[in-house]
C-alpha cells in the first residue's frame, strides 16, 4: 500500500465517520463541526484527485462560508441550549430501514456489474497526475464553453440575496 | 484507485444523508444532511472526471477530456450556496413566527 492508498483509506474513513457523527450527535453546533470534517475529508479526496481549484473552492464557499452561517443562524436562535426530545422510535426506524435499503440496493448493482460491466472494468480514477483540474485548463473551459451558465449564475446568485433579504425582513 | 471505491464511498455518504434527513427532527440538521447529500454527488462527480481523464490522458498527454465534469461541481456549488442562504433565511422566519424548528412542530401551519 504506497501513500495513495493509504492517504484514500484515511480520508475515507474519516469522511464516512464524520457523517456518522453529524447524524448522532445531539448537540447542532456539534453536529455542524463533525460536518465541517466530512467537507475537509472531501477536499482532501479533491486534492488526492488532482482537483486543486475544486479542492480550495470546497474549502472556501462550504467549509468557510456555508458552515458559518449555519453557526450564526443556530447561535443567534440559540439551540444549543435546547433538549431536543426524540422522534417516535418507530418513526426512526423506518427512516433507518428505508436508507439502508437505498444503501443495499445500489451497492449491490455496482457490485454485480464491477466484474462483468465493460463500463466498470479496469476503469481507474487518475490519481495525482492529469491537469483538468488545475486552475488554467478550468478557467479556459469555463469562459470559452460554458461562460452562459456563468453568467446566468451571477443573475442566480442576485436573485437569491434579494430574496433571502425580502424573506428575512422584518416589518 | 478502482472507481467502485469512490462509488462505494459516494453512495454511503449520500444514504447517511439520506438518513439523516429521514431521522432527525431539527430543520437545520436536515439541512445540513441536504448539504451532505451535496457533497457526495460533488465526490462522485470528481471522480467520473478524473476517470475519464485518465482513458484520455494516457492516448493523448494535451487533452481536456473530463473537465465537463468538475465545472459540472462548480456549478453545484454556485447553486448550494444560494439554496443555503434562502433556506436559512426561511428557517429564521420560521423560528420568528413559532420559536420551534421542530419539522414536526412546522406541521401544524396547515391549521
Amino acid at each position: 500500500m504506497d501513500t495513495t492508498q493509504i492517504l484514500f483509506w484515511f480520508l475515507s474513513g474519516l469522511a464516512l465517520v464524520s457523517a456518522l457523527m453529524v447524524l448522532l450527535s445531539k448537540n447542532p453546533i456539534h453536529s455542524i463541526l463533525w460536518l465541517i470534517l466530512v467537507f475537509f475529508a472531501i477536499s482532501g479526496h479533491y486534492v488526492l484527485l488532482n482537483a486543486q481549484f475544486l479542492a480550495i473552492v470546497n474549502l472556501i464557499v462550504y467549509a468557510g462560508a456555508i458552515m458559518v452561517l449555519f453557526l450564526f443562524v443556530v447561535m443567534l436562535m440559540n439551540l444549543s441550549k435546547e433538549k431536543e426530545d426524540q422522534k417516535n422510535v418507530w418513526m426512526k426506524l423506518s427512516g433507518i430501514i428505508a436508507g439502508g435499503c437505498f444503501l443495499i440496493s445500489t451497492c449491490n448493482v455496482i457490485f454485480n456489474a464491477q466484474s462483468t460491466s465493460k463500463e466498470l472494468v479496469g476503469k481507474v480514477a487518475l490519481l495525482k497526475e492529469g491537469n483538468i483540474g488545475l486552475i488554467g485548463p478550468l478557467g479556459k473551459a469555463l469562459f470559452s464553453d460554458y461562460v452562459v451558465p456563468f453568467e446566468i449564475s451571477s443573475v442566480l446568485f442576485l436573485s437569491a440575496m434579494v430574496g433571502a433579504v425580502v424573506i428575512g425582513k422584518k416589518d | 484507485m478502482p472507481i467502485q471505491y469512490y462509488i462505494y464511498l459516494a453512495l454511503a455518504l449520500f444514504s447517511i444523508g439520506v438518513i439523516g434527513v429521514l431521522v432527525r427532527k431539527n430543520a437545520i440538521i436536515v439541512f445540513m444532511c441536504i448539504e451532505l447529500m451535496l457533497n457526495a454527488v460533488n465526490l462522485l462527480l470528481v471522480a467520473f472526471s478524473k476517470m475519464h481523464h485518465g482513458v484520455a490522458f494516457a492516448a493523448d498527454k494535451t487533452s481536456t477530456a473530463g473537465i465537463d465534469g468538475q465545472l459540472f461541481v462548480f456549478f453545484i456549488m454556485v447553486v448550494a450556496a444560494a439554496e443555503v442562504s434562502v433556506g436559512l433565511a426561511i428557517i429564521v422566519m420560521l423560528y420568528r413566527n413559532t420559536h420551534s424548528v421542530d419539522v414536526n412542530f412546522l406541521n401544524r401551519l396547515k391549521n
